[in-house]
This record gives C-alpha cells, structure tokens and sequence, in this order.
C-alpha cells in the first residue's frame, strides 16, 4: 500500500467511526448515516484509482457491470419497498454483504500456493468463508421468514442443537484440515456449502418475533467476516471498518435483546421450540366465547372517555393504517381526550420500527411514550386501544412460565378499564402464543382491517 | 508471525475497542437505523471485491469476482439509502414532508 493509500483509508475509517456515533444520537443520526457513506466513496473511489494501471479487460468489464447492476438493486430495494418491510431489506443487504466477504475470501484462498502463507492469508480467509456463508444464508432465511415466505414460528426438529452443534465442528475440522491440503479447490467449495447449510439450520429454529436480533447478530458476523477478509488482503479499509461493525454489532446485539428482557442465549438456542410442547396441551382454546362490538359501539365509548392508551403493532403496519390512526387520535384530541401512543420496544418487527411509522404519519413526537414511562398509566386508562398488537400486550409474558414469550416486558393493557382490540381475527401473534387477554371479559373485539376500522370509528367519534 | 500481521493485528483490537465505545448510548428508537446503517459500512468489502475483480483473468476469478462486486454493491448502495429513508422519517413534519416528495 502507498502512503496516499494508507492516508485515504484512515480518513475513511475516521469518517466510518463519526458516523457510527452520530448514528447513535436521533439529533445527529441522518448526518452520520451521510459522513459514513462520504466514507465509503472515499474508499471505494480511491481503491478504483490506486487499480487505474492493473485493470484487464474482464476485469473492467465486471467491475462496471457489477457496480452498476448492483447500485441499481439497492437503490431499488430501498427506495420501492415500503416502511413495513425494512427489517427483511436490512437482511438482505445483511446477506449481500456476508456473501462478497465469502467470496472474496475463497478467491483468495485459491490463489494460494505457498504453504507458508497458510497462516497469515489462509486461516484469516477460511474465516471468512465460513463467517459470510453463515451471514449469507442465515440472512435470507431471516428475509424468509419476515417477508412470511416461511412460517414465522420456530421450525424444530429432534436432536436440532445436536446436528448444528456437529454442523459447526465438522466446520470447524475441515477448516483447519483446508490449511494443510495443498490444492484445496474442493475442500473450499465444501467449506462454503456447508457454511450455508449451518447459516439456514442456525436461524430456521429461532421464533418470529426474536428475528431481528438475530438479524443484528448477523451483521456482527458479516463485519467480522469482513474483517477477516482485510487480513488475509491485508488492506487496513476492510480491518477497520468490519471490527467496527463486528464490535458495534454485537453490543447492539445485546442491547436488543435487553429490549426484549430476553437473553441472547435463550433466544439462540432454542428455548421456543423446547417449551412449545407445554403451551401445545392448552390448545383448543379457540372456542372460547370472545366479546365483539360494533364500530358504532367502540367509538361512543372512545368519543366518552376521559383518556385513552394506543397500542400501535405490526398490524397496523401490514394494513398501512397510521394516517387513519393519527386522523382517529386527532379528532379525539379535538374533542379533549387525552391521547397517547404506547411503544413497545419492539413494537413492529424491529426496535424503533414503530416509531418509524408514526412519524411518517405525523403523528406529534411527544405523544409517543416508551414502555417503562407508560406502563404506570394504563390503570388510569379509560380505554386501551390495541391497533394490530397481540405478542407485546398478552399477559402470558407476567403470569404463565411454561409460555415461550414468559420474561417478555409487556405493556399492561390488562390494567386498562376497558381494552379494545383491533384485529382480523383471534389468531395468535408472530410468537404464536395465545393471548388469554382477548378472552377477558373487559375486553372487546372489533374485527376487520385495522385501516378501515379505524376509518370507521373516527366517522363515529366525529358524530358522537 | 511477522512484524505486518502484528501491525494488522493491532489495528483489529483497537477497532474492537471503538466499536465498542462508540455506541455505548443508543436510544431503542435508533435501534434499527444503527443496526442498518452499520450494515451499510460493512458493505467496505466492496474494496476487497475490486481489487479481486479488477485483475481477474481466470474464468473462476472473474465469476467470484462479479458476483462479488454485485453483492457488494448492493449491501452498500442499498444500506446507505434504506437508512436515510428510515432517518427522514425522524425529522419535524416539514422535512417529513420533503422525503415523501423526493420518493
């Protein structure tokens, strides 16, 4: 590397780690995302320059496709899909990422010939390769299963952490078993393959709702993943910034799962699908008779009430209804009820998703309030209203310990007068747990599609 | 062990560090445009896909190496514009209103 090399890619790395910490202020955070990619150009634009005199012709011709084909799904996936699924894109951004370091690693790994270099070139590239293909793999299950192409519920099967455990040693085995083969082309290639198949085994089991910090947790590995890829091409760019992720990653790994008053370990390995069996022998409660009202009923009771909790979920999200929410809080608020939104930390898919849709519906910044400043005043609620939330509400997570949401922090729409719910039918959450609440006798059901619902109950109320 | 992988390897610890360090207070709320916007930084790896593609003359090298490129630049392109997507949301109604006319 030249000096000017080495000085670009500092001044990258500086401007990656600014971002990061702008990243984690919400004052800041839309100028940090911007210096990080001003970072990024820097890098990238001069690694094109520093190549100007090596390029062959393939090599042009794939590094202009490959951008360009490339910048056009990105920009096309960020830009068409719409709010409600950025957790899955967040995958499979995730995924591309983990793959490029796979394959860079395996690229370099073939190229290996001396055997003296197995340690400084080939253990940091074998790494890599193991690494991304799990990142790779494990993202697009996680895209999967949020886009509901699979069933969001865990899938198990016997003896699962036993095959992924010698899943990863026979990883493992071939691994260090590749640094001592002299042409290691097929060796390589298994590495790869099984490295996808433990990424998809790994997140199959992992339930729905705790997918997005896996999700995190992935993007650890990708930046390690990259990391690794910068030792092997020794190229300080690749080092830095990919221990950044892989550190940050990881703590924000711990933080989320924090959110959900879960512990890493319990949503890895599979406490959901241990438990499922408990929960399985009180089935059949489907029949239990559930109180119903009428959009005409539920909005008298809204237009009356002194004051009155929303409980936005991930249904409200799914039926794109937060402008019809907000109309609904702004001609209750016209009318003195005091309104205001309870978040849950993962309300959504992803913590902060939430938040995300509301201010894209205008909804007042102040009448957002987070779990631990709200949960007090439910009690005081007159109603609660539960727009196309069930997981995050059912008290299943305080009182049953066989449930495998129990330890969940919840909300505590059971303290409410009267809880209303909003929902298309008594079908369970994400977790696939049942809510005893939807068959309490304080609470009311209006079934139908969250947006014309609440459509429907703000004629109500501006009649009322 | 020589003398540059400790260089290298010293570079890996301290950045260990400043991760660490550098998001040690986040509020819930940016959980997911961090995790996002790292997610983007992570898409460096391009560097590492350019210089593999840039000379490639094999025919394995130049299939790693494009799809690298295109996987790469999609994890960059794609994560730095889904960020600010989800920041835009977090301003004040006005530069609300802003990022939905751009789209």
């Amino acid at each position: 590397m030249t000096i000017m090399t080495s000085l670009v890619y500092l001044l990258a790395a500086i401007l990656f780690i600014l971002g990061l910490k702008f990243l984690s202020s919400p004052r800041s955070a839309r100028r940090g995302n911007w210096i990080a990619a001003v970072g990024m150009i820097l890098a990238v634009g001069w690694t094109v320059v520093m190549l100007r005199g090596s390029f062959t012709l393939a090599g042009i011709i794939i590094c202009l496709m490959g951008i360009v084909i490339g910048g056009v799904i990105g920009v096309i996936g960020a830009r068409l899909l719409k709010m409600t699924a950025v957790p899955q894109m967040v995958a499979l951004f995730n995924g591309a990422g983990g793959g490029a370091a796979a394959l860079v690693a395996m690229a370099e790994l073939l190229k290996l010939t001396d055997r003296h270099l197995a340690f400084p070139i080939g253990f940091p590239s074998v790494f890599a390769v193991a690494i991304g293909g799990i990142s790779f793999a494990g993202s697009l299950i996680a895209f999967a299963k949020l886009q509901a192409l699979i069933p969001g519920t865990p899938i198990t099967y016997p003896g699962q952490q036993v095959v992924n455990g010698l899943l990863g040693l026979v990883i493992l085995a071939l691994a260090f078993f590749l640094l001592a083969m002299t042409s290691p082309a097929v060796g390589i290639i298994g590495l790869l393959a099984l490295a996808l198949v433990l990424g998809v085994t790994f997140v199959l089991p992992i339930g729905g709702a705790d997918t997005p910090v896996v999700i995190s947790l992935l993007n650890a590995l990708t930046g390690l993943a990259v990391a690794a890829s910068g030792f092997a091409l020794n190229n300080f760019a690749l080092i830095m910034a990919g221990t950044l992720v892989g550190a940050s990653g990881t703590l924000l790994t711990r933080l989320m799962s924090n959110a959900l008053g879960r512990s890493l370990g319990k949503i890895l390995f599979g406490a959901f699908g241990q438990v499922r069996a408990s929960t399985g022998a009180g089935a059949g409660v489907d029949t239990r008779p559930v109180r119903s009202g009428s959009a005409d009923d539920i909005g008298t009771m809204l237009a009356y009430a002194r004051s009155v909790i929303i409980v936005p979920g991930y249904g409200l999200a799914v039926a794109q209804g937060q402008h019809a929410l907000r109309e609904l809080a702004d001609v209750l608020g016209k009318r003195g009820v005091e309104v205001s939104y309870a978040i849950h930390p993962v309300a959504g898919r992803m913590p902060g998703h939430m938040n995300v849709l509301l201010a894209e519906a205008n909804v007042p910044y102040e009448q957002l309030k987070e779990m631990d400043e709200i949960n007090s005043q439910f009690k005081q609620a007159d109603v609660a209203l539960v727009v196309g939330a069930n997981d995050v509400v059912n008290p299943a997570a305080r009182n049953s310990p066989g449930s495998p949401i129990y330890g969940m922090p919840i909300l505590n729409v059971d303290q409410a007068r009267t809880a209303v719910f909003l929902k298309r039918s008594t079908r369970p959450g994400f977790a696939g747990v049942e809510n005893d609440l939807l068959y309490d006798p304080r609470t009311i059901i209006l079934f139908g599609d969250a947006r014309e619902s609440l459509t429907r109950l703000a004629i109500v109320v501006k009649a009322a | 062990m020589n003398v540059q992988l400790v260089v290298l390897f010293t570079y890996f610890v301290l950045a260990l560090f400043i991760g660490f360090e550098v998001i040690s207070k986040v509020p819930t709320i940016l959980h997911t445009p961090l995790m996002s916007g790292s997610n983007a930084i992570h898409g460096v790896i391009l560097v590492g896909a350019l210089l593999l593609a840039a000379s490639a003359q094999a025919p394995t090298e130049v299939v790693l190496g494009f799809v690298a490129v295109v996987l790469a630049t999609t994890n960059v392109v794609g994560g730095f514009v889904v960020t600010d997507r989800m920041l835009a949301m977090f301003k004040g109604p006005r530069s609300g209103e802003e990022a939905r006319r751009e789209e």
